[in-house]
């Protein structure tokens, strides 16, 4: 783009963006995230998950991965991939191959 | 050159560890407390909401800052990069206290996030002593040293906690900050007595004393064992217990520190306020 | 019989590993499992970071299933750092290696968006330019500006709806996610990040901005059917322009 054709886009989009400030204060595509849980905090307590039962070894290792994700991704709806396989739909996948 | 400096300039009152959520109801009514204690690592940060709170609560009450990622207790030499950030902090907020644990959380480069546990032996005193030295010298303050909550012993150890503390206090010129809950917890433990450990202490070191709650569990043989998760009010034997140290020490800043579960601020300064009772007890 | 720190950490980093020689109960008898309350805090307070870190990856996961994986995760990558704030950056990379989520492949997209939003939160302040400020600079100057985004400013661009799947899965709540590649702009106006939706376009011109190209050099990163009306708006609206030279 040539240096005038610049300055009138950029002096005309500024004008614009000024003009529209009143209004975007309020837009609807604007959603705070509240400070608390954003920090990400040091404490000096053993965690309330914390027990001095054994069951690390089995909560954690390899061996335990029967898990399937269950959260809200099961109901979310994106399109296959181009060649057909679905994105999301089935979770029988999951009961295979888990990291050891 | 630190022992001239006084041990803290925290009120003998009760405080409490800081919470984000309680912030407004702090501000709105503090109730029974004196001052407040925040984590060191938690301000550390370049900006934003954290430090815009600390900066409005250091203008109303004294500050407690204390360190939970120091790794004092470490092998290897202390995290420079962390020791500069903590200068910083402390250089702006002028805390009128700081304070770190007796324990080590980084090995090599990796921070466990956890207060893990030392031998008690002439090498880790000078070990400990050393870092402390460090960390004094760069701060230009003196710090306080808290005793930990222990699970187990090591074999290894050649003297008890109480003499390993005074060694390091002796040594170092650092006072000690008196967690008064972790005594009975270690006690309890370990199979001790939280009295003659009391009976033991260096009191006239203590520039600060710190209440909590724990978990009961048991180990492999059933016996009890506590586990330090400041996730509940502090039990009726801890009460008893600090009362017996303040009829030795007299009054101490005395911190309620809450970190799980945390309950909304009126719990919280019910317990305080329960704290500034044993206070009450002992003062002149 | 003397611990040293390093087994004392690949103890508690491995419970198949027994706890180390030299730790003793009351009676002088090995710890036991009171070698797992070390164990056992060290990961489980990892894995609470994690969650207070991601709560959009659990949320979409479920926790069973998150607490799982990010038990995997800490004891793979233990932070390298004592501050928590920064804890997790290596999970985008983590996600996108770990098969069981490898259907989902938006993962570790949203797992940047998350890391972006707590970098906003935690990043320096700055007082924001003023709208005037730019309203009085003379049109025939503008090419050749340079704005200085500030710090809190975050910039995201994706193959996936991060923006949609974000609001579906947090308190803003949102539509079911269309399928489509979306770029955000995290700003931080007072103290609390806010996330906004920008065109693919708009994501070229912010990143040639940020680089320290001009204005005008930037504004040719968007291509030339572009209009930067919205985006300075919204610039403007969430004081994201710390400097103008």
């Amino acid at each position: 783009m040539s240096n005038s054709s610049r300055t009138l886009v950029l002096a005309s989009a500024l004008a614009t963006a000024l003009s529209g400030l009143a209004h975007t204060a309020s837009a609807a595509d604007e959603e705070k995230c509240f400070g608390v849980a954003l920090a990400g905090e040091n404490d000096c307590a053993a965690g309330p998950g914390t027990t001095c039962a054994g069951t690390s070894s089995v909560d954690y290792q390899g061996n335990s991965w029967s898990l399937v994700p269950a959260g809200t991704c099961l109901t979310m709806d994106l399109p296959a991939m181009a060649d057909g396989t679905p994105r999301m739909g089935s979770m029988e996948a999951l009961d295979r191959d888990l990291p050891a | 050159m630190f022992d001239r400096l006084p041990d803290t300039a925290l009120p003998p009152l009760p405080g409490v560890g800081y919470k984000p959520q309680h912030y407004r109801a702090i501000m709105e009514d503090a109730g029974p407390i004196g001052w407040l204690e925040v984590h060191a690592e938690n301000y550390m940060g370049d900006g934003g909401r954290p430090l815009a709170q600390l900066r409005h609560l250091a203008e109303r009450f004294p500050i407690s800052v204390h360190g939970v990622g120091l790794s004092i207790g470490g092998e290897g030499p202390l995290d420079a990069g962390h020791l500069a950030r903590l200068k910083h902090l402390l250089g702006w907020l002028q805390p009128a206290s700081f304070s770190e644990h007796l324990a080590w959380s980084t090995h090599d480069t990796q921070f466990l996030n956890d207060l893990l546990p030392l031998p008690y032996t002439k090498a880790t005193v000078q070990r400990v002593s050393d870092h402390i030295d460090q960390v004094q010298e760069v701060l230009g303050r003196r710090m306080l040293l808290e005793n930990p909550s222990s699970y187990l012993a090591f074999a290894e150890s050649e003297m008890t906690e109480t003499d390993f503390l005074r060694a390091v206090a002796g040594r170092a010129g650092c006072g000690l900050l008196l967690d008064v809950n972790n005594v009975f917890v270690s006690a309890t433990n370990l199979g001790t007595s939280p009295a003659a450990y009391i009976d033991a202490f260096p009191l006239d070191l203590v520039g600060e004393m710190h209440l909590g709650g724990h978990d009961e569990q048991t180990d492999d043989a059933g016996a009890p064992l506590l586990i330090d998760s400041h996730g509940k009010p502090v039990v009726d034997p801890v009460w008893a217990l600090l009362d017996y140290t303040l009829a030795r020490s007299g009054p101490r800043p005395v911190l309620i520190e809450w970190d799980n579960d945390v309950p909304d601020w009126p719990v919280l300064a019910q317990e305080a306020a329960l704290a500034g009772r044993a206070l009450a007890r002992v003062a002149g | 019989m003397n611990v040293t720190q390093t087994a004392f950490r690949q103890a508690v980093l491995d419970p198949a590993r027994p706890a180390p020689d030299g730790l003793r109960d009351p009676q002088g008898g090995p710890a036991g499992r009171r070698f797992d309350v070390y164990r056992n805090n060290v990961v489980a307070g990892l894995s609470d970071a994690l969650e207070v870190a991601f709560p959009v990856l659990r949320r979409l996961l479920g926790e069973g299933f998150f607490r799982a994986m990010a038990g995997l995760f800490a004891r793979a990558h233990p932070p390298a750092s004592p501050l928590m704030m920064h804890y997790g950056a290596q999970m985008p990379d983590f996600l996108a290696g770990f098969a069981p989520v490898a259907h989902l492949p938006y993962l570790p997209d949203i797992a940047r968006l998350e890391l972006a939003l707590r970098r906003s939160y935690h990043a320096a302040d700055a007082a924001p330019v003023a709208p005037d400020a730019l309203a009085v600079i003379a049109p025939e100057r503008l090419p050749d500006l340079r704005i200085t985004l500030a710090p809190a400013v975050q910039l995201l661009g994706s193959d996936w709806p991060i923006h949609a799947i974000w609001r579906a899965n947090t308190g803003a709540g949102g539509p079911a996610p269309v399928n489509r590649p979306e770029a955000v702009l995290i700003a931080r106006k007072a103290l609390d990040p806010s996330l906004h939706l920008i065109a693919a376009s708009d994501l070229a011109v912010l990143r040639g901005l940020a680089e320290g190209r001009t204005l005008g050099e930037a504004l040719d990163l968007g291509g030339d059917a572009h209009d930067p009306g919205p985006v300075l708006g919204l610039l403007l609206a969430q004081g994201a322009i710390a400097a103008l030279t």
